[in-house]
């Protein structure tokens, strides 16, 4: 299925990503043709199968309701672009 | 050591006996590192320093008498693996100056046995991609023709064992990424079962198809690393419980009586030389005395499609956290929350990277995600069920690793689909979660190319012992790039 | 035209547990910013989940409770948005499977009939953390404290009629995670919070209008306020000839108003799929039936039990089963002395000086001990019901029991019947016109006497001996 533009200003916007007006005919163009041959799974014969999320046949595993977490905030901040008073620093966020 | 290689088993015999001790055999590594790298560009960080220190302590360990087999043997970890104090980039612009608070549960359990990084191997950013070109520090050359591609994406640590600068590298494999490039570097490259070696510390490219791996000279190698890696971490939930068996002793079993199944649709195609090759090593087997039977894998040419559907449906949501927030690149002077997301991201990712996050954003939103993401699990059980079925007929089932061996560099970079068509051996383990190996079987053209092993969940042993018994009948893993002895 | 008002709620409970959802980093409410925040919480490269049993556990409580189905296998979910309280990108919810299906509450209505609201499902996820705008500068702070605490969400069916019946349903969930002790319900601090999906349509119409969501109500009162302002505004959108978009509103309570959340959210697309670092939670009939043992009484039952066992009114129940702590401290106290009477004083006196306080009960200044202690003093008539509430009052300020009280203060009630005599005698002599009245048939003279008497003894005469000795003298 061809890729039109505002497919792929969708996309970008949903993963956050920025396309410049440049890139739009290659992102098109490679993303069409992967489209294309991921297509190939429409003629798969899958009947009733179940969809198999994951290759390991367990249940989930369950850890007990313990605390083991000492507060490193500091080491884990270190690589933080930008933090104050112990707070996560972003541009303004409007709600 | 200059020109010859030796395997982990021989560094340990030589260790032990005292002929030789980790401080030179670490700064020989070192030496190697420095002579060749900046040719072949397969490590990302050096540790120098560290690792010459840590030599030093096992030295003295093993003077007080309580050092362990692999004591003080240099290897690389694929720079995939978090390591505390020591960046772990991930090949990324992303990730250029993130330093891990924490170690791997991979690197943990090295570190404890005794085994001293030298540095931090090249990759395909965030394991994306089958040339290492898409690694934002450049490409790794092949050793063998530093005009060609060692593969990817672990192909920074398997240009650095084929080269002789390690003995042995971690890898991560997702469809291929650590059996691929031991293909194209001549060397040997064990990917064990999904849940069989924790994913702790791993930075995750896609989950469900994730697993670490060894990249080493030999199977026997594959064996010793594996037995330390392999087992239960409570830090992941798909990590099996399972016991280990005991990897080494299962070397040594007869492969004779056992029955080999090769799929026929392997062939469909398959370059003549590289098809030779393969019929070579079957007679090997069959001089072993295993039978050689046919098996199929009726909807093999839907595994890569299945692969790209799942693979960057899964990443498209593992790389949402790099965002400029808590840790990585953050773009400067953005105005508002918005900006700030789309230009670090934008800057952050590359362009594989970047098709990746697209391609799975897409198949996973309203409207396709039936017709692709569902679609996709459905034949991913199909084809789980087509190996499962060869498995109650064979022991292992045994091909090439790739359809043709190393390809020049750029050769491909333009066409994402013939890129990913590399794959198409190696994905199938990956989406059933299935244990697989290559091993050197022979050279087309002058260049290596690979066997590949796959067995059933949870057969690491069973697949070990083929190609160790493989390889004590061959001499393919022996060859220097090069080609000489 | 008349309205039919169609009203289902999304209820959020955070779980109490010690430790996060999916890490062994601590919930505790009120820490410095981000020092609860681990790696797992703040989604660094290569860390991974691990399911806490004990959600597991509190989940599959409340299904029990709500006589729902408890699922054997439920799956969790990726959630995939962008929000900087958001740390990995994607929040980690149940979708298709969820833990709970198929649940309801009775409601009692206000003309005493009985009404059911279904339960769609109740779902396990993680909950956000918290974006800071005050005093940052123009900027934005991300406290992840909160991020990874587990939450039930809680889905109802669109069965609630009116706002009322809404936030009857809200207390009814409130009441049960409170007794089952799965969530503090600290609507404050916002562990238990929902949202409101509303709609009109004309009466008789079988299609639901358009939707509108009310999202972050923290009260029952800005439930109701909220339901009620969004029906008006609806209503008066159709009559005007418009239509109802299908949005997100946010209820602001200092203006009594809801309003449009629209250009701030996207269309959602939320990209749900199976999170691969997971697998299926697989709930065992053992399992279950270890939960079930573990199960505390639930106010329903208890308030059948307590009309059965103690023959209590129906509106002394509601009070005393309203929370485990009131029916605990009065089953505490019924053990002691009369039921009936604990009752009266648990839901009365007690109630009332713990509402002014604005004390829990749990921080009651009179413990069940001591309030048996004052109770048992009425039933052996050493004090009236009247004298006793002064000593309840002396108790609750200075903390002394009820028989120090009584005999530090000589309040002791008189039943010596010579006493009681010369009161009645003196009454009656001194009040002969009165008396005359109750000759002549005024019954309700008796009262006066019974006044007199009691203030001639300064309220310690026995009542019930005054009064039949009055009746005897009078009558004679």
């Amino acid at each position: 299925m061809a890729l039109t533009r505002k497919d792929i200003e969708y996309i970008a916007h949903l993963a956050r990503l920025e396309v410049h007006e440049d890139e739009i005919p290659a992102y098109t163009d490679k993303l069409g043709k992967i489209i294309g041959f991921i297509d190939a799974l429409d003629a798969a014969e899958t009947g009733d199968l179940l969809p198999m999320a994951h290759p390991l046949n367990m249940s989930q595993r369950l850890r007990p309701d313990v605390v083991t977490a000492a507060d490193q905030r500091d080491v884990y901040q270190q690589n933080a672009a930008e933090k104050e008073g112990g707070l996560y620093i972003v541009p303004r966020v409007v709600e | 050591m200059a020109e010859q290689r030796h395997t982990l088993a021989e560094m340990a015999r030589l260790l032990e006996s005292g002929a030789i001790s980790s401080r030179e055999l670490t700064e020989a590594s070192l030496a190697r590192i420095e002579a060749r790298d900046s040719e072949l560009n397969a490590f990302i960080t050096v540790t120098a320093e560290t690792a010459l220190a840590a030599a030093d302590r096992a030295d003295q360990q093993r003077a007080k008498g309580n050092a362990g087999p692999l004591t003080g043997i240099p290897i690389a970890q694929k720079d995939i693996f978090c390591t505390a104090g020591v960046a772990t980039t991930c090949a990324s612009r992303m990730l250029e100056n993130f330093v891990s608070p924490y170690d791997a549960t991979v690197v943990e359990r090295l570190n404890a046995a005794g085994l001293i990084s030298v540095g931090k191997t090249n990759m395909d950013e965030f394991a994306m991609g089958s040339s290492n070109e898409t690694s934002y520090f450049g490409a790794v050359k092949n050793p063998w023709d530093p005009a060609r591609s060692p593969g990817g994406s672990s192909g920074g640590s398997a240009a650095a064992v084929a080269a002789g600068l390690v003995p042995m590298a971690t890898g991560t494999d997702t469809g291929g990424s650590v059996r691929q490039p031991a293909a194209l570097c001549g060397i040997t490259g064990f990917k064990p079962s999904y849940g069989r070696v924790s994913r702790y510390g791993m930075i995750a490219f896609a989950s469900s198809l994730d697993q670490a791996g060894v990249l080493a000279l030999t199977a026997e190698d594959a064996a010793l690393i594996t037995q330390l890696i392999a087992g239960f971490d409570e830090r992941d939930s798909t990590c099996s419980d399972q016991p280990v068996p005991d990897y080494m002793a299962a070397l040594a079993s007869s492969v004779a009586g056992k029955k080999i199944g090769v799929p026929t649709e392997y062939f469909d195609g398959l370059d003549d030389n590289c098809a030779q090759a393969m019929h070579a090593a079957f007679d090997v087997y069959r001089q072993l005395g295993a039978e050689i039977i046919d098996v199929h894998l009726p909807n093999l040419p839907l595994a890569v499609p299945t692969y790209y559907v799942v693979s960057p449906a899964e990443a498209s949501s593992n790389l949402s956290r790099f965002d400029g927030i808590r840790f990585g690149y953050r773009a400067d002077g953005a105005e508002d929350i918005e900006s700030l997301y789309k230009q670090t991201r934008s800057v952050g990712f590359g362009d594989e990277v970047k098709r990746r996050i697209m391609t799975g954003t897409y198949v996973l939103s309203a409207g396709y995600y039936d017709a692709y993401y569902l679609k996709a699990q459905k034949v991913r059980q199909l084809i789980s069920n087509d190996m499962a079925r060869c498995f109650e007929q064979v022991d292992i089932i045994a091909g090439p690793t790739t359809p043709t061996p190393a390809f020049r560099l750029g050769e491909k970079v333009d066409d994402p689909v013939q890129m990913y068509l590399n794959d198409i051996y190696t994905v199938s383990a990956n989406l059933a979660g299935l244990p697989g190996i290559s091993v050197p079987c022979g050279l087309v053209d002058g260049l290596p190319v690979g066997l590949q092993l796959i067995g059933p969940h949870f057969a690491e042993a069973a697949v070990l012992n083929f190609a160790h018994q493989y390889q004590l009948h061959s001499d393919w893993h022996k060859l220097l790039p090069g080609g000489t002895n | 035209m008349q309205w039919e008002v169609v009203i289902g709620l999304e209820v959020h409970a955070q779980l109490a547990t010690h430790s996060k959802i999916f890490s062994g980093a601590s919930t505790a409410y009120g820490a410095e910013p981000n020092t609860q925040a681990d790696l797992v919480t703040l989604g660094y490269p290569g860390v991974l989940p691990v399911l806490n049993q004990e959600v597991v556990v509190m989940a599959a409580k409340f299904g029990l409770a709500v006589g729902a189905t408890v699922a054997p296998r439920s799956v969790f979910a990726r959630k995939n948005y962008f929000y900087p309280d958001l740390p990995k990108g994607y929040q980690i919810s149940q979708y298709e499977l969820p833990i709970v299906e198929h649940g309801h509450i009775d409601l009692t209505l206000e003309d005493g009939s009985v009404k059911r609201i279904g339960i769609t499902r109740a779902h396990l996820e993680e909950d956000a953390g918290k974006s800071l705008h005050e005093n940052m500068g123009g900027k934005t702070g991300i406290d992840l404290n909160r991020a990874g605490t587990p939450l039930l969400e809680i889905v109802s069916e669109p069965d609630m009629r009116s706002a009322k019946e809404a936030v009857n349903y809200m207390r009814r969930i409130h009441q049960i995670v409170r007794y089952l002790g799965i969530s503090d319900g600290n609507m404050q601090e916002g562990s238990f919070r929902c949202d409101a999906n509303v709609s009109v349509r004309p009466v008789g119409q079988q299609e639901l209008g358009t939707r509108t969501e009310i999202k972050n109500l923290n009260s029952f009162r800005f439930v109701e306020k909220a339901i009620n302002f969004e029906i008006e505004r609806q209503i008066e959108v159709i009559e005007d000839g418009g239509k109802v978009v299908q949005e997100t509103r946010l209820y602001d309570s200092d203006r009594d108003e809801t309003r449009s959340m629209r250009g701030k959210e996207e269309a959602n697309d939320y990209r749900y799929f199976p999170d691969p670092d997971l697998l299926p939670v697989e709930i065992s009939a053992e399992f279950l039936e270890s939960v079930k043992a573990a199960m505390p009484e639930l106010p329903q039952a208890k308030a059948a039990r307590f009309a059965a066992q103690y023959g209590l009114k129906s509106v002394d129940i509601e009070v005393l089963t309203a929370a485990q702590g009131t029916a605990d401290y009065f089953e505490a106290v019924a053990a002691g002395c009369d039921a009936k009477l604990a009752a009266n004083w648990v839901t009365g006196e007690l109630g009332a000086a713990l509402n002014r306080d604005g004390l829990d009960i749990a921080e009651s200044r009179i413990g069940p001990a001591a309030l048996i202690g004052l109770l048992k003093r009425i039933e052996d008539n050493t004090v009236s019901g009247k004298i006793a509430k002064d000593v309840f009052a002396t108790m609750w300020d200075e903390g002394s029991d009820a028989d120090a009280i009584i005999n530090a203060k000589g309040l002791k009630q008189i039943t010596d019947t010579g006493a009681i005599e010369a009161a009645v005698d003196r009454v009656i002599a001194e009040n002969p016109e009165q008396v005359q009245q109750f000759r002549e048939g005024k019954d309700k003279v008796l009262g006066f006497f019974v006044g007199q008497v009691m203030k001639a003894t300064q309220g310690k005469a026995n009542p019930g001996q005054v009064n039949q000795m009055l009746r005897d003298k009078l009558n004679s």
